[in-house]
């Protein structure tokens, strides 16, 4: 294998990125404007605002003794200024405004709820004689963020109701993590979703190297390499090396663009240096990706088409789409599932690098990287290369 | 350095129940400029690309230099250069880039492949236009390019596949003085060409093939006197009844 045929064929495809239009908007503009428009779209842009829900509130706990609790814990609710809060005299009405979409959540606080924690502070270590009550909370489905974030802050707010953050400090075996309920009160859509632009933007490598190689068969390209001394190896190893550094630039352009309009992941320089290495192992998928998709392709405007077949369920069960039941099965087969996952695992949750979830992710994606291109290269030489 | 430049025993191929080239021998020496002419279908692609370690015989053998073309490809590509019959080229790149690019193939010295470059490009007349993309070039523009990017490693043997193809008289008769002297350098070359003018302005000998067979050997001269042809579309028409230019 020699460097210098390797380096000649990686030059050979950067250009083709820079030259042609076609290729350089798909590769290089779109993860940019890509990443301006879900900004823009989702919340991104003027980030660092922060964000609230609308929740409704059906207070049934108004007669009686222990009505102060009711009080204390609708104050609690609206004292954080991530809930904006308005109060319901029936369920009806408040459960059609949540259907409606003019509310994320519905609270119904339950009659006899200031009694359950006076029964509480009256025998606290003897549950049998607990007067329990539980409080009704409805959430839009449709929002995803809502979905996440609501039922934390609703749980914090009673803690607080029934402990006093003071006292939420001390005495108790079990402590719940209240600045992470905090924090999540400044998140919008966007970071949700920014993790997944990542692979969202890699992903189409695998529409240009399966063009890119059925036009160079096409073409008699291939062909005319073959009648030099350069080898299949080196021409495979030119093709993957190209793509990897084509991915390294796309990271680097999300990043920034990301960066420009306000995102701020919360990991440091390590768990970035990790983005770049698992868009490095993606793009290994996208490669033997393309590489089949060339195989099985006559020519390179049938390419674009068989390409999809392997883009859109990566798109859609691996980037951006909330997972539930059956596409959660599905996603598990999804190389890009992974590498959305160690993103959000660093960018959203906060997790070291050093913890196991993004490893075992990367070595998902880099042992499918390998086990694709390898399938790939095999297919190609076998059938793509007539 | 073998004796003969190319050496063609009995060579077969099949493609299923055709037979492209049915029992070829042929024997090329060096400094010789060898014309193949036929028909459409006649064979002569196909043996270009056995030649040029593209397809593999199904019977017979072939030697380029000594290399076997089946045993040893490698060896052969180090020393052929191939002008395919249709010029294939990166359109993204210049015509000096896409010359390069199969110069960085060969390994040639970088500083002998700029001055190669430039040396070749001007005796091809294409100094003006040599650093535009590929993709603005006319027909001629890319054949001739096409061609430097098969001799940009000085190779022994030159398999050129049609290099006149749809090039004005001017360019075509700088691509002839550039074919005569590689021949003056002792390349062995093997040219396949309708163009009867050409083949007998460049031929030392020319071999015709009409399916798949070989039908008459001899220096252009000979063929036109032992057939007592004008020329050798004449010889062409004696032979296989129909004109050459038609047959394409």
């Amino acid at each position: 294998m020699n460097l210098r045929r390797i380096l000649a064929l990686i030059n050979k495809d950067l250009k083709k990125t820079t030259r042609e239009p076609a290729v350089l908007f798909l590769l290089l503009v779109f993860p940019i404007v890509l990443t301006f428009v879900f900004g823009l779209a989702f919340g991104g842009i003027g980030g660092g605002a922060t964000t609230s829900f609308d929740v409704g509130l059906l207070n049934l706990d108004v007669t009686g003794p222990n009505t102060e609790w009711s009080d204390s814990f609708v104050n609690n609710l609206t004292s954080s200024e991530v809930f904006v809060i308005q109060e319901f005299t029936d369920n009806i009405t408040g459960q059609a405004a949540l259907q409606q979409g003019n509310l994320d959540a519905f609270i119904i606080i339950p009659e006899g709820f200031g009694d359950s924690i006076e029964s509480y502070y009256g025998s606290p270590f003897d549950p049998s004689v607990w007067t329990n009550t539980t409080i009704n909370l409805y959430v839009d489905s449709g929002s995803m963020m809502a979905v996440s974030a609501v039922p934390s802050l609703v749980q914090k707010a009673l803690m607080e109701t029934i402990f006093g953050s003071e006292s939420m400090l001390i005495g108790l075996p079990v402590e719940i993590d209240s600045p992470a309920l905090v924090e999540s009160s400044t998140l919008s859509q966007w970071d949700f979703m920014a993790p997944g632009i990542f692979a969202f933007a890699a992903i189409f490598l695998t529409m240009i190297v399966a063009q890119s190689m059925t036009y160079e068969r096409d073409e008699g390209l291939l062909k005319r390499l073959r009648t030099t001394p350069v080898s299949s190896a080196e021409y495979m190893v030119s093709q993957t090396l190209s793509n990897m550094v084509i991915a390294v630039v796309q990271v680097a352009l999300v990043l920034a663009s990301a960066f420009a309009i306000g995102y701020r992941p919360a990991t440091g320089p390590a768990g970035i240096g990790f983005a770049f290495l698992i868009a490095l192992a993606y793009s290994l998928v996208a490669v033997g990706f393309g590489l089949i998709a060339a195989t099985i392709s006559k020519s390179a405007d049938v390419a674009t088409g068989i390409s999809f077949v392997f883009i859109m369920p990566q798109m859609f069960f691996g980037t951006f789409m909330p997972l539930g039941g059956a596409t959660e099965v599905i996603a598990k087969f999804m190389p890009s599932k992974y590498i959305t996952d160690a993103l959000t695992t660093l960018f959203l949750r906060g997790a070291p690098v050093t913890s196991t979830i993004i490893w075992f992710d990367f070595a998902v994606v880099s042992i499918l990287g390998i086990a694709l291109i390898l399938v790939g290269i095999a297919l190609f030489e076998r059938f793509g290369t007539k | 350095m073998s004796e003969s430049a190319i050496e063609i025993t009995n060579l077969t191929k099949r493609f299923d129940d055709i037979t492209a080239l049915d029992n070829l021998s042929l024997e090329i020496g060096w400094g010789e400029l060898f014309g193949i002419l036929g028909p459409n279908g006649a064979g002569k692609s196909t043996a270009v690309n056995i030649l040029s370690t593209l397809l593999e015989p199904t019977e017979g053998t072939a030697t380029i230099d000594g290399c076997d073309v089946v045993f040893d490809p490698d060896c052969i590509r180090k020393i052929v250069g191939v002008c395919p019959q249709e010029p294939a080229f990166y359109p993204h790149l210049t015509g000096e880039e896409n010359i390069t690019l199969m110069g960085d193939m060969h390994l040639v010295p970088k500083d002998i492949l700029k001055e190669r470059i430039k040396t070749m490009v001007e005796k091809i007349g294409m100094e003006d236009h040599i650093k535009r993309r590929a993709k603005d070039y006319s027909g001629g523009m890319i054949r001739r390019v096409s061609m430097l990017m098969a001799l940009i490693n000085d190779p022994k043997i030159a398999l050129l596949d049609e290099p006149t193809v749809a090039m004005d008289p001017k360019s075509r008769h700088a691509v002839w003085d550039f074919i005569r002297e590689l021949k003056t350098q002792g390349k062995a070359i093997i040219l396949t060409t309708h163009y009867m003018e050409e083949a007998q302005e460049l031929c030392d000998r020319v071999a015709i093939i009409d399916e798949g067979k070989l039908i008459e050997l001899g220096s252009p001269t000979e063929l036109m006197e032992k057939h007592q042809a004008k020329n050798l579309e004449d010889v062409f028409l004696k032979l296989t009844g129909k004109k050459l230019r038609e047959a394409f």
